[in-house]
């Protein structure tokens, strides 16, 4: 069996369990270290009118502190935009922002010192309510529209039009590593920070800004995130910056690490969103024209807002061919905490959107969901155009329908729910099959490119570098598999090294599911080019030709014309090839093909191609108290030609149970001060082991490699599995439905908590009541 | 002095705070850094290390018990006559324990950050007593206070499984029964820790009831310590500083059950662990209801005391016991006094505790076998979660007429409460749709809950109405 495809263990699974794994805070602490915590606004919108550190600086252990007007540089970090002061000047934004930082002797003084400080402050009213920002056109960055034909004419001529709206929630990251860094000062200005990061080159490029040095000066290095879901992809900055900017004061090493609870008051989520469209479709279901208004709450400043609401507009047709559409896509503004990049980066909002259509037009009609799932799928040659104008290639929708179809028994299953939800009052059961088509490239085009480095030493024995970083997605294991593949060596010859901006510039953040399909083509290429080396130097020196020169088995094997064959081992090739004077280090460097895209038009092929999948999941909801258990899931997800089974199992069945989580019982709640009151796990629920479904089946789809040359024609899988979870969402909808017998499409707003589906049936059975007595009226 | 095991090292200390916690010892002091922080409120187990210590087993031999427990909301008092195991702890010579073999083998890491935490809980499973049926049964239970945000759990339950079966394997292939002499010298090690009590500056840990409650009355302001996974959160998440704690872990008087027919009596130090097991068969649906009280971790160390004492008006415990109509024996020096457990509550977080006093017992009379009696705890999360409405009822039905019913509401108000005119509409009736129609009437108007966020107000009543509504359908069906 070769290397790449194989189930191998993650390279730190041995770390993980035994604890020896390495995160940021368990590296072991220098003399005199110093540590940092952050003195938060309790306001969330007005001015500053005073601040008294007095009680700050003489508490115990305070080393030094710092206020907007100790910041020597650049204060603003935002990663596109500005808008994202390190500390505030005079303007508080969001409760919890940070105004001032102390360092101190230990991580415990330092939090009880930000607690003595005394700020007055003129309030002024917050705006926190997303669709009072719509209203208002209270934006961080302009609207955007998106077009293709003429919607309002196709919707004019449509048999039948529904318009309606769905509510989408934010969702925490929670990851359970919090944000944290340590910095420690070089000579000549430098600094090294360590830091739980998925974007080391930007931390770098903000704080050579920050510090007042070029980039060269800043060495940002990650070995490990204890979890990251886009977390980290710009909100890891703030600790980072923190503890450079005193280290660079005080000379010392100093950590930053941000309890849980600021973690998740200081640190932006998955946007929430409202969305509403108008739709028009034939008897069929078949979706005629379509108008989404989609609006992504954005919190106090742009951060990755632009291109996160728009890659929601790229998803609001999910898999389905939208004949005249048009999208309109908003950047609200609310006094709340910036919110950010969270796996599916917009692309989860739109589809929720979307299938909220195709169940409205369902029950509307009549019909199952599937079926009019069906009638809207991209065709294969014709109906295959995207709202932006790419043609929908590498689509295997249509097959992941039928297979899980028959698999799932979803036909049969449903029909017993039918029956069940007759013969039972209280308990109700649903069932839905929804898929995903997920865009794969990042969509500002400069991102897509990656790099690479790979040493041989004279011992045989390697180190593997790119600029990926390791949230827990299995990245460095995939990437040291096709390196090993390439070289014909064995896994262990092969070490992970940390992900460091001076081994690797001008990375890209790990991020839009890209990680393996960049950097293992970068790292691909970089073991080529060592592989063609050698190969050239064995021709030579054996005078045999390439096809001669095996590498395999973690070992070189040279057949000669007379069928004689030497075998090199690799510390034996390592060290004849480094005494004959062969370079054995290389990069490699990838840059994506085929895409562009105009944002002005709206048009272009922005992705490089797209990652499917479908679920099923079935339900059973209490309608006294609202209460859901997923009964059943099965999933059959186009992952290409895996590199990794195991990995990529792992990531279907992670993100599918995140997915979950987002769309049932992790609610984010403000106060009407902007205080965000689940300020921790005791209040904020993230999914726990029972929430497993009963019953869940996971499968790769089989012999489906990847049309596009993508690394050994595997697909992304970091991101699309979060949105299978929709199926969840369409089981629990389908579940309420029966109580008003299928007739309307229940309006259910996400997440579907207890108390969310409760109100909703509640609505139902009034409506159903309603429907009753106005047909035995007309009966009589 | 403050003696416990770390591993086979003996640790003693001196000279610490006496809030310092287990984990921030292992991190800062010892620089032992496997055991990882999470959240520091207890609520997501990376930080779970496994406690061992002599207890009994049902027959009454002593036996060594392992005990997963959040390390985050520990203090170190609480190790005292103890061993601590970390995830550290487990491999020898670079030999994996099963459970951290299979964790691999199984691809239960992604990660890594909880991985400690999960390796913890699971090698206190894989140490349980009970046979491999019991055991593989237990898994979520085990790991329900392990929040794992990469794997969706799967392989993790797998890991589980598998390692149970090699522990089975190595069990059928041991041919010696009971303890091993390593198991002996251990528990007589920690015996001798245990023979001199818990004392350092600020931190006390009496082993007699009298010492403990004159020590009380004499340091009135001392803090109390049962299971600390309240306690401890004022140090985590609050960032205050306790200067003076006594603990009430070492008080023999103070874990003492009593069971019989008619009635259970609980010690104030009683875990919730070990009331659980006492009242599964005694109290329909305790069992159930403590199994979704917080988490295994949280359960080992938390008490029917400090769940009583706390007075939150969340709590579990309290609804279960009023509408038992259980009443609890206040202690204070060497004078008691008992009173009815709805009594003690007079308002948020307010009790009839006075300085100097302390939670002795409580008595728990059991239902009538003829009594229709169920608890319902409802809350967004199954797993480890707080209830948003908490209602245990208790009907005792004669000639098929409701008498002397008791409905107890937790999340209903600023204390648990009774929901006493609800009680009036179903007394002297039969219970039908009628009764409960009125009675679902009468918590509208008695009760008016607040709203947070864990549910709205109008949830709240719309959910307790329809619990009454879920008691008439139970007792239809039997």
């Amino acid at each position: 069996m070769s290397i790449a495809g194989s189930a191998q263990v993650h390279d730190s699974a041995i770390g993980h369990v035994t604890g020896s794994a390495q995160y940021v805070d368990d590296l072991e602490p220098s003399k005199d270290q110093l540590h940092v915590a952050i003195g938060q606004a309790t306001i969330a919108h007005g001015a500053m009118v005073s601040m008294d550190l007095t009680d700050v600086r003489s508490s115990d252990g305070v080393v030094d502190v710092m206020t907007f007007a100790d910041l020597p540089h650049e204060s603003d970090i935002g990663p596109v935009f500005k808008g994202d002061p390190l500390l505030v000047d005079e303007i508080i934004e969001f409760m919890g922002q940070p105004v001032f930082v102390v360092a101190a002797r230990s991580h415990r003084q330092a939090r009880q010192a930000v607690l003595k400080a005394k700020i007055n402050y003129s309030e002024s009213a917050p705006q926190l309510d997303l669709a009072q920002s719509i209203e208002q056109s209270f934006f961080v960055r302009p609207a955007h529209r998106m077009q293709r034909g003429t919607s309002a004419d196709a919707l004019a001529a449509s048999a039948h039009r529904l318009q309606g709206e769905i509510h989408i929630g934010g969702q925490e990251h929670f990851y359970l590593e919090g944000q944290v860094a340590r910095a420690r000062p070089e000579e000549e200005g430098g600094i090294t920070v360590w830091s739980s990061n998925q974007n080391p080159t930007e931390t770098q490029h903000l704080l050579a800004h920050v510090l007042g040095v070029p980039m060269h000066r800043v060495n940002v290095i990650v070995r490990r995130m204890g979890g990251g879901f886009g977390g980290k992809e710009t909100h890891a900055t703030a600790c980072a910056a923190f503890s450079a900017l005193f280290a660079q004061r005080q000379g010392v090493s100093v950590s930053c690490r941000l309890s849980r609870r600021d973690d998740m008051v200081m640190t932006g989520k998955r946007h929430g969103f409202l969305n509403r469209y108008d739709v028009g479709f034939d008897n069929d279901g078949r979706i005629s024209g379509i108008e989404y208004v989609l609006a992504g709450q954005c919190g106090n400043s742009p951060d990755l807002s632009d291109a996160i609401v728009d890659r929601a507009m790229f998803h609001c047709d999910n898999a389905y061919y939208l004949p005249d559409v048009t999208i309109d896509g908003l950047r609200c503004k609310t006094h709340t905490v910036s919110n950010t990049a969270f796996r599916g980066f917009g692309g989860p909002q739109g589809m929720m959107a979307m299938e909220a259509v195709i169940d409205a037009i369902a029950f509307h009609l009549g019909k199952d969901p599937l079926e009019v799932r069906r009638h809207n799928f991209y065709g294969k040659t014709t109906r295959n155009i995207t709202p932006y104008h790419q043609k929908v290639e590498t689509f295997t929708v249509p097959e992941l329908f039928d297979q899980l179809e028959k698999s799932s028994e979803y036909q049969a299953r449903r029909s017993a729910i039918r029956e069940f939800n007759r013969s039972n009052t209280v308990m109700k059961k649903g069932i839905a099959m929804t898929p995903v088509k997920f865009g794969i490239s990042f969509t500002v085009k400069h991102l897509n490119q990656a790099g690479a480095l790979i040493h041989i030493y004279s011992d045989g024995s390697v180190q593997l570098n790119h600029g990926g970083t390791e949230m827990g997605q299995g990245l460095m294991v995939k990437v040291q598999q096709i390196a090993a593949q390439e070289l014909g060596m064995s896994l262990e010859r092969i070490a992970v090294m940390a992900t460091r901006t001076d081994k690797v510039p001008n990375t890209s953040a790990t991020a839009a599911s890209s990680g393996t399909d960049l950097n293992g083509m970068a790292a691909l290429k970089a073991a080529k080019t060592l592989r063609e080396r050698l190969e050239n130097y064995l021709m030579t020196r054996h005078d045999v030709d390439a096809s001669g020169i095996t590498f395999s088995n973690d070992s070189v094997t040279i057949v000669s014309g007379d069928d004689k064959s030497i075998v090199y081992t690799w510390p034996e090739l390592a060290d004849a090839a480094y005494r004959d004077r062969i370079q054995l280090s290389a990069t490699g460097y990838y840059q994506t093909p085929k895409i562009y895209y105009d944002r002005a038009e709206a048009r272009g092929q922005p992705f490089y191609y797209f990652a499917n999948g479908a679920a099923v999941s079935e339900v059973q909801i209490d309608t006294l108290t609202g209460e859901t258990q997923l009964l059943r899931t099965d999933i059959l997800q186009d992952v290409g030609t895996s590199i990794n089974p195991a990995i990529d199992k792992g990531q279907i069945e992670g993100g599918f149970i995140q997915g979950a989580g987002w769309l049932t019982h992790e609610e984010l709640c403000w106060d009407d001060k902007g205080r965000l009151t689940t300020d921790g796990p005791a209040t904020y629920k993230i999914p726990a082991i029972s929430d497993m479904p009963h019953e869940f089946y996971v499968e790769l789809l089989k012999d489906s490699p990847n049309e596009e040359a993508t690394i050994f024609h595997s697909k992304a899988v970091g991101e699309p599995p979060l949105m299978l979870a929709m199926s969840v969402f369409a089981a629990i909808r389908d579940a309420i439905a029966s109580l008003a017998n299928y007739s309307v499409c229940p309006v259910l707003n996400a997440p579907a908590t207890p108390e969310e589906v409760l109100r909703v049936c509640t609505l139902m059975i009034e409506r159903s009541t309603e429907c009753d007595t106005s047909n035995n009226e007309s009966r009589r | 002095m403050i003696r416990f095991l770390l591993d086979q090292e003996l640790v003693e200390l001196d000279h610490t705070t006496p809030d310092l916690t287990v984990l921030d010892w292992l991190r800062i002091h010892r620089h032992r850094t496997g055991t990882k922080e999470g959240c520091g409120s207890g609520d997501c187990g990376a930080c779970t290390v496994v406690v061992v210590s002599v207890g009994k087993s049902p027959t009454g031999e002593s036996r060594l018990e392992h005990h997963a427990i959040n390390s985050c909301i520990t203090f170190v008092g609480a190790l005292h006559g103890k061993q601590l195991l970390t995830v550290e702890s487990l491999a020898t010579h670079d030999v994996l324990h099963p459970v951290q073999q299979c964790m691999v083998d199984e691809h239960g890491s992604q990660c890594g950050f909880c991985t400690p935490g999960f390796v913890m809980s699971l090698y206190a499973l894989y140490q349980r007593p009970e046979d491999t049926t019991t055991l593989k049964a237990s898994v979520e239970q085990a790991l329900g206070g392990n929040l794992c945000r990469c794997t969706g759990y799967r392989p993790i339950i797998q890991a589980a499984e598998r390692a149970l079966d090699i522990r089975a394997l190595a069990i059928d292939a041991s041919v010696t029964g009971g303890s091993s002499e390593k198991d002996n010298a251990l528990m007589s090690t920690l015996q001798s820790l245990n023979e001199e009590p818990a004392r350092i500056i600020g931190f006390y840990q009496p082993d007699s009831l009298p010492a403990f409650a004159n020590y009380l009355v004499d340091n009135p302001d001392a803090r109390i310590l049962a299971g600390g996974t309240d306690l401890a959160l004022e140090v985590t998440q609050q960032m205050r500083e306790l200067p003076s704690i006594v603990s009430l872990n070492a008080v023999a008087e103070l874990k003492k059950t009593v069971v019989t027919d008619t009635y259970v009596e609980l010690g104030a130090a009683v875990t919730l662990t070990d009331c659980m097991q006492l009242l599964q068969g005694w109290i329909p649906g305790a069992h159930e209801l403590l199994l979704r009280f917080g988490s295994d971790q949280v359960r080992n160390q938390g008490t029917v005391g400090g769940n009583i004492g706390s007075a939150s008006p969340i709590g579990d415990l309290p609804p279960l016991l009023i509408a038992l109509d259980a009443t609890i024996t206040v202690q204070r020096s060497d004078q008691t006094r008992t009173l009815a457990l709805q009594d003690h509550y007079l308002g948020y977080r307010q009790t009839t505790l006075q300085l100097g006093e302390f939670i002795h017992s409580v008595h728990i009379p059991l239902p009538a076998p003829t009594s229709h009696f169920s608890v319902h705890k409802i809350s967004k999360r199954c797993d480890d979660d707080i209830s948003s409405v908490c209602l245990a009822i208790h009907l005792p039905i004669k000639d098929g007429v409701v008498h002397d019913c008791r409905l107890a509401f937790g999340g209903m108000a600023a204390t648990p409460v009774r929901a006493t005119k609800a009680e009036g509409a179903l007394n002297g009736k039969p219970l039908s749709q009628t009764s409960v129609n009125a009675a679902k009437q009468a918590i509208a108007q008695e009760l008016t809950p607040m709203s947070d966020a864990r549910a709205s107000a109008t949830y709240r009543s719309q959910v307790a109405a329809n619990l009454i509504q879920r008691v008439l359908l139970e007792v239809q069906s039997v």
